[in-house]
C-alpha cells in the first residue's frame, strides 16, 4: 500500500521533507518505517547543529538494529521532535506528522526542489530488490 | 527475510513486538528448521557423546533432554548443544545452523562405538511455545504423553497424523515444545498448527523475537556470548560441565581454567541512561577506560528496560556496579543486574 503524500519530497535513504514557509520539517517515509520494524529510540542532534545534505545528522534504533539517518538538505536545526524521547513509537505510528524528526532552515532552498517528487520515489522503491 | 547461516529467514512477521508479546502472553510458532540434527545410535553411543561433550551422557534417562556444551583441547565453546536421549543407546543432539557444518565434521571425524548420521536436511523443527502451547496440541488430540511430558522430557509420538520426536524443550524462558518432523511433514504441520492456534492466540515469530525472548531469559547465543575464545565457566555455563565424569574433550584445559580465578565474567547489564547497547560496543569502567564488551543488546520488551549482556573483569560482576557503555562515541551509564532479566510468572 503505497503512502507517498504529494506535499512532501523524499531521498533514496527514505527520508522526507515538507517545506513549511521558510523552513522544512524532516522524517523518515512509511516504507523505512516498514523495514525498520518497531522503532525504540530516535537519537537526534541539539538545536544549532548544521547538517550537511545527504550526511549523517542522527541514528534511529528499532528492536533489532541501528540505522543512520542522513538529512535530506543542509541547514541548521531550529527543533527536534522532543515527544521521540519518551514516544518513539510515534515513528511508526504516524512517519508523516507526530513522527516528524527535525525542522530545519535550509542552507539553499532550491535543495529541495532536486530530491524526488513522490511518484519520483515509488518508483525508486520499485528498482529495489525488497 | 534475511539470509542467516545459509538460510532465508524472516526477521519478523508481523512486528518483533507484537511476536514477542505473543510468546509471553499466549503462544508462538517458530519455524527453526535450520538447527542441525545429530544422530548418534549402536551399543557405545552414550560413551561416545560423552567423550565429547561437558554434561553427563552417562546418567541421563531415556525420554530426557540435556543442555550441553562442545568444546575443542583448548576447552573453549565450539557449539552449544540439546542431547536428547532417545533410546538407551539411541541420541539427538541438536546443534546450531550457524555451526552445523562445523559440528557435523568434527563429530564424524571422532566417534567411534557407535553410528553418526546428519539428518538436518530431513528433518524440520517447528517450536510451539508460550503459556498456551499446551492448549493448542490439546486443541489437535494430542496424546497424553505429549500433552503430560514433563519439561526437558522428549518422546517419539504422532500429532494430528504427523509422526514427530516431540520434547518440552524451547529457547523463549516459557512452556512449549520443539516438534521434530520429517521434511516433507513440515508445511502440513505449520499450517495445522497456526490453524488450532487461532482460537489461543497464535502468532508465527521470527527471528527477531527469537533473540529478545532469548536473551530475557539469559540463554547464550553462539557468536555472541559463546565462541571459540570463550570457555564455559566465564561463559556462567559452569552447571552445564561436569568434570568429573570422565574423560572428554577439552576437559583437561577446563580443569586449568576451575583451578584459577576468572579474568573476566559474562554479566547482564541494564541501561541506566538513554541508549541501546549492541553487540561489540565497549564497555567501560567508573572513570571510563574500556575493560569488556557487549555480546547482546536490545530492549527487553516485557520489562521496558534496555537489557544487555558483556564480559567484564571479574571485580566489576557484583549487582549493582556502575559501568559505562560507549554508544557511537558516547558514553551512556548502566549497571550491572541480576538475570535473567524476565522470569515467567
Amino acid at each position: 500500500m503505497a503512502n507517498y503524500p504529494a506535499d512532501l519530497r523524499f531521498t533514496k535513504d527514505h527520508e522526507w521533507a515538507r517545506r513549511e514557509g521558510d523552513n522544512v520539517r524532516i522524517g523518515i517515509t512509511s516504507f523505512a518505517v516498514d523495514q525498520l520494524g518497531d522503532v525504540t529510540l530516535v537519537d537526534l542532534p541539539a538545536t544549532g547543529t548544521q547538517l550537511t545534505a545527504a550526511k549523517h545528522f542522527g541514528d534511529i534504533e528499532s528492536v533489532k538494529a541501528v540505522s543512520e539517518l542522513f538529512a535530506p538538505l543542509g541547514g541548521e536545526v531550529l527543533e527536534s521532535n522532543a515527544a521521540l524521547a519518551d514516544h518513539p513509537e510515534l515513528v511508526n505510528e504516524s512517519p508523516y506528522d507526530k513522527g516528524w524528526m527535525l525542522l530545519i532552515r535550509p542552507k539553499s532552498p532550491t535543495e529541495l526542489d532536486k530530491l524526488f517528487d513522490a511518484a519520483a520515489y515509488e518508483a525508486f522503491l520499485g528498482t529495489l530488490d525488497h | 527475510m534475511v539470509p542467516f547461516a545459509g538460510w532465508e529467514m524472516p526477521v519478523q512477521y508481523k512486528g518483533v513486538t507484537r511476536e514477542h508479546e505473543a510468546v509471553r502472553s499466549a503462544v508462538g510458532l517458530f519455524d527453526v528448521s535450520h538447527m542441525g540434527e545429530l544422530f548418534f545410535e549402536g551399543a557405545g553411543a552414550a560413551g561416545c557423546i560423552d567423550r565429547l561433550v561437558s554434561n553427563d551422557i552417562a546418567h541421563l534417562p531415556i525420554g530426557k533432554a540435556i543442555y550441553t556444551v562442545a568444546c575443542n583441547e583448548r576447552g573453549t565453546i565450539l557449539d552449544d548443544l540439546i542431547v536428547y536421549r532417545l533410546a538407551a543407546e539411541r541420541f539427538m543432539v541438536v546443534c546450531n545452523a550457524s555451526n552445523r557444518d562445523k559440528m557435523s565434521a568434527h563429530f564424524a571425524a571422532r566417534f567411534s562405538g557407535c553410528t553418526f548420521q546428519d539428518r538436518s536436511a530431513q528433518t524440520a523443527l517447528l517450536a510451539l511455545q508460550g503459556p498456551r502451547a499446551v492448549s493448542v496440541v490439546r486443541e489437535l488430540g494430542a496424546p497424553a504423553q505429549l500433552v503430560d511430558l514433563p519439561r526437558f522430557g522428549v518422546v517419539e509420538t504422532t500429532l494430528a497424523g504427523v509422526p514427530l520426536t516431540a520434547a518440552r524443550t524451547g529457547y523463549t524462558g516459557e512452556d512449549g515444545f520443539e516438534l521434530f518432523c520429517a521434511w516433507n511433514d513440515a508445511p502440513r504441520l505449520w499450517s495445522t498448527l497456526l490453524t488450532a492456534g487461532a482460537a489461543h492466540g497464535i502468532e508465527p515469530i521470527g527471528l527477531g523475537a527469537r533473540d529478545t525472548l532469548r536473551l530475557e531469559c539469559r540463554m547464550s547465543l553462539y557468536g555472541h556470548e559463546i565462541d571459540e575464545t570463550t570457555n564455559p565457566f566465564e561463559a556462567g555455563l559452569g552447571w552445564a560441565v561436569k568434570l568429573d565424569k570422565g574423560p572428554f574433550l577439552g576437559r583437561d584445559a577446563l580443569l586449568a581454567v576451575r583451578a584459577a580465578p576468572l579474568p573476566r565474567k559474562l554479566v547482564g547489564f541494564e541501561m541506566v541512561g538513554r541508549g541501546i547497547a549492541r553487540q561489540g560496543y565497549p564497555l567501560l569502567d567508573a572513570s571510563g577506560a574500556p575493560v569488556g564488551v557487549v555480546t547482546s543488546g536490545s530492549p527487553s520488551l516485557s520489562t521496558g528496560k534496555n537489557v544487555g549482556l558483556g564480559y567484564v573483569p571479574s571485580a566489576l560482576t557484583a549487582i549493582g556496579t556502575p559501568i559505562g557503555v560507549e554508544i557511537r562515541g558516547k558514553v551512556i551509564e548502566a549497571k550491572v543486574c541480576t538475570t535473567p532479566f524476565y522470569k515467567r510468572g
